[in-house]
C-alpha cells in the first residue's frame, strides 16, 4: 500500500466509510453461504468428515486467531514505538534506512521468512507469531512515520508555543491526531497476518492451513473448499473488526 | 533597565549551522509595558524568528532575554511559555479537541480547578463576539477562518498572560473580515492593555496595529523604531522610505480622524423644498453643491444648480444620492474614499444617529496634512 493510498483511505466519505462495514460482513456471509452448500451437497467421506470434524475445526481456528491476534499485538508493540522513534527529529536517515530495510522483509515471500525462522528457532506457534510480525511490521510502522509526518506542524508549533512540553506535544496532540493512520495500518497487518497464518502447518504451528493441506494431501476437494473458505471469513471478521475499532478510535472534531 | 519596559532582548543572535550570516544579529530590541510594538520588514527580514526567540521557540544563539526585569534566558523554555500568549497566522487550533477544551489549554497547564477554567472559557467566547453556548462543543473543523482565529487569540488570552506574541494574527483572513478582526481587537486592546508584540509584512496593518513600529531589514536590524506618526513624517533612510512605499502621506491619512477636522458646512435643504428659494441661496454662497436633508436630518442627496434647475422631476430624486455613512470617529482615509466615491468632492460626516453634522472637503484634508507636517 502506497502514502497515497494511506491518504486515500482516511479521506473516505461517510458514504465509503459506511459501505466499508457493510461490504465485508455481506461478502464473508455469503462465502459462509457458500461453503455450507458444499458441504451440504458434495460427497463427503469418512476421511474428509475427519478432517473437517468439529474438534480439528475449532482447534484450527482458535491456533489461527492466536497467531493473527499475536503477531498483530507484537507488530504493535514494536513499530509504533520505532515509527514514534524515527519520526523525531535528527533521525530521517534511519527513517528512510529502517522503511527500505522492511520492505525488502515484505518483498520476501512469507513462505520463505517462515521457514528462516523455523531454521532459528524450530517449530512452533512461537516461530510463526515472530515471522509474520516480522513480515506485517513494514505497514505499521510506515504508517506511523506518516501519520505522524501529516499532523499540522501549525498545530505543534501552537502547542509548543503555549507550553506543553515535547512528551505533552507528542502524547496529547501528535499521537491523537495519527490515530486515524495508525489504525489503518494496524487493520492492513492484522489482514495480513490471520491470513498468512494458513501457512503456520509449515513449522508445526497449526492453523486453518492444516484442513487444507490435508485436503490437498489426500485429494479432498470439499475440504481445501472449506478450508479455504474458513480462512477467508476468519480474515474479513477480522477486517471487520478493526474497521469497527478505526472508526471509534478515531478523535472526534477531525 | 527602567520599569516600564517589560521585555527586553540584549545583544541576541541566531545563527543556524555553519551559515556565515546570522538570521538575527546582535538585535537588542525593548518592548514597553501595554503597548503594541509591530515588527513589520520584507519577508526573510527575521521578524519572526525575532518574535520566536521572545518565546524561546527559537533558542539564541547567544544575548540575553529579560522579561520583567528576570533573566529568562535560560529557565524551562515551557514554564516561559505558559506565561506568554501566542497567536499564528495558522491558527493551529487543536483539531480533536472542542472550542473549549482548546481555550483551556493553558489554564489546564497551570492545573486551574474545573470550575474556574470553565467560567474563564465562556468569559473569554464572550469577549471575542463568541456566544459560548452556541461554541463552546464545537470543534475548529466547523468554524470559519474568521472566528476560528477569534478562538485563537481567545486560547492566547486564557490565563491571562502580560505578554501577547502575534505573528501575522490576520494575514490569512480575507481583507474584509481582517479590517473587522483588527478594530475588535484594538478595542480589546483599549482594555486589556496587554504588552504585545504583533508581526506583519503588511505596512498598512502596522501602521493601524502599532503604538509603536520597529520596521526591520535583513538580519533583523532595526532600520527605525518610533510611533507611526513619526516613522511616517520622517522616514529614517531609504530603505524606511522604500518600505513605507510612495503613499506615506495617504498612510498617515489612516492615523487621523474625521474629528481632527474642521467639518465644512454647505447650504442644506429640508423637504419641502421651495425650488426658487433653495436656487437662490445656492447661487449666493460659495458653494456649488448643496444637501438635501430628510426630516430628521439625514442626509439624502448632493444638489447642484443643474439638478434644481431640472423641473422635470421632483426635488427628492434630483441630484446623486449620498450613499456613504461617515461619522467623527472615522480615519480620514475612509473620508478621502467617500470624497472621491461621491463625485462631488465632499463627503458628508453624520453623528452616530445619522443626523448630518457637516463636510469633509479636500481643502480641510490638506490643510491638516500641512499642519501635521509643520507641527514636526
Amino acid at each position: 500500500m502506497s502514502t497515497a493510498a494511506i491518504t486515500l483511505r482516511r479521506q473516505k466519505t461517510p458514504l465509503a466509510e459506511r459501505l466499508d462495514l457493510i461490504v465485508t460482513p455481506v461478502f464473508a456471509g455469503l462465502l459462509a453461504l457458500l461453503g455450507f452448500a458444499v458441504w451440504l451437497y458434495s460427497d463427503i467421506d469418512a476421511t474428509t468428515a475427519d478432517i473437517l470434524s468439529s474438534e480439528n475445526i475449532t482447534r484450527q481456528i482458535w491456533q489461527t486467531i492466536q497467531l493473527g491476534f499475536l503477531s498483530s499485538l507484537l507488530v504493535v508493540v514494536i513499530a509504533v514505538p520505532i515509527g514514534i522513534l524515527v519520526s523525531r527529529r535528527g533521525l530521517p536517515r534511519l527513517k528512510t534506512a529502517l522503511v527500505d530495510f522492511l520492505g525488502l522483509a515484505q518483498a520476501l515471500p512469507a513462505y520463505g521468512l517462515i521457514v528462516i525462522f523455523f531454521t532459528f528457532m524450530g517449530t512452533g506457534l512461537t516461530t510463526v507469531v515472530y515471522a509474520l510480525a516480522l513480515f506485517s511490521l513494514l505497514p505499521v510502522l510506515r504508517n506511523t512515520i506518516v501519520g505522524l509526518e501529516q499532523v499540522d506542524k501549525s498545530v505543534i508549533d501552537a502547542g509548543r508555543g503555549m507550553g506543553y512540553t515535547k512528551l505533552q506535544v507528542l502524547l496529547q496532540i501528535e499521537l491523537p491526531l495519527a490515530v486515524p493512520v495508525i489504525m489503518a495500518g494496524i487493520r492492513t497487518a492484522i489482514v495480513i497476518n490471520i491470513g498468512m497464518a494458513a501457512l503456520a502447518f509449515l513449522v508445526g504451528g497449526g492453523g486453518l492451513g492444516e484442513t487444507i493441506n490435508s485436503g490437498l494431501k489426500l485429494n479432498r476437494g470439499p475440504a481445501i473448499f472449506i478450508g479455504a473458505v474458513m480462512v477467508a471469513i476468519l480474515a474479513m471478521v477480522f477486517d471487520f473488526l478493526s474497521a469497527l475499532a478505526q472508526k471509534y478510535l478515531k478523535p472526534k472534531g477531525i | 533597565m527602567s520599569d516600564d519596559v517589560l521585555i527586553r532582548l540584549e545583544n541576541v543572535t541566531k545563527k543556524y549551522g555553519d551559515t556565515p550570516d546570522a538570521a538575527v544579529n546582535n538585535l537588542t530590541l525593548e518592548v514597553r509595558r501595554g503597548e503594541v510594538l509591530v515588527l513589520v520588514g520584507p519577508s526573510g527580514c527575521g521578524k519572526s524568528t525575532t518574535l520566536r526567540l521572545i518565546n524561546r521557540l527559537i533558542e539564541p544563539t547567544s544575548g540575553t532575554l529579560y522579561l520583567n526585569g528576570e533573566d529568562v534566558t535560560n529557565i524551562n523554555p515551557s514554564m516561559l511559555r505558559r506565561k506568554i500568549g501566542y497567536v499564528i497566522q495558522q491558527v493551529g487550533l487543536f483539531p480533536h479537541r472542542t472550542i473549549a477544551e482548546n481555550i483551556a489549554t493553558v489554564p489546564k497547564l497551570l492545573n486551574w480547578d474545573k470550575k474556574k477554567i470553565a467560567e474563564r472559557v465562556d468569559e473569554l467566547l464572550d469577549l471575542v463576539g463568541m456566544d459560548p453556548e452556541v461554541y463552546r462543543d464545537r470543534y475548529p473543523k466547523e468554524l470559519s477562518g474568521g472566528q476560528a482565529q477569534r478562538v485563537g487569540v481567545a486560547r492566547a488570552l486564557a490565563a491571562d498572560p502580560d505578554v501577547l506574541l502575534m505573528d501575522e494574527p490576520f494575514g490569512a483572513i480575507d481583507p474584509i473580515t481582517r479590517d473587522r478582526l483588527q478594530n475588535e481587537f484594538l478595542r480589546l486592546q483599549q482594555d486589556l492593555k496587554k504588552t504585545i508584540v504583533f508581526v506583519t509584512h503588511d505596512i498598512d496593518e502596522a501602521i493601524k496595529m502599532g503604538n509603536r513600529i520597529a520596521i526591520l531589514r535583513e538580519q533583523s536590524e532595526i532600520a527605525q523604531l518610533d510611533t507611526p506618526e513619526a516613522i511616517l513624517a520622517d522616514p529614517a533612510d531609504e530603505f524606511v522610505e522604500n518600505f513605507l512605499g510612495s503613499g506615506a502621506i495617504l498612510k498617515s491619512l489612516t492615523l487621523m480622524k474625521i474629528a481632527d477636522t474642521e467639518l465644512h458646512q454647505v447650504p442644506v435643504f429640508k423637504a419641502p423644498v421651495m425650488r426658487d428659494k433653495a436656487i437662490e441661496t445656492l447661487q449666493d454662497s460659495e458653494d456649488s453643491t448643496s444637501i438635501l436633508l430628510d426630516a430628521d436630518d439625514k442626509p439624502l442627496r448632493w444638489l447642484d444648480l443643474a439638478a434644481l434647475n431640472r423641473t422635470s422631476q421632483p426635488i427628492e430624486k434630483s441630484g446623486r444620492p449620498i450613499s456613504v455613512d461617515l461619522q467623527p470617529e472615522d480615519t480620514l482615509q475612509d473620508a478621502l474614499t467617500a470624497m472621491l466615491q461621491s463625485s462631488v468632492g465632499l463627503a458628508a460626516v453624520t453623528d452616530r444617529k445619522g443626523k448630518y453634522l457637516g463636510c469633509c472637503t479636500i481643502e480641510s484634508l490638506a490643510k491638516l496634512l500641512v499642519e501635521q507636517g509643520a507641527g514636526k
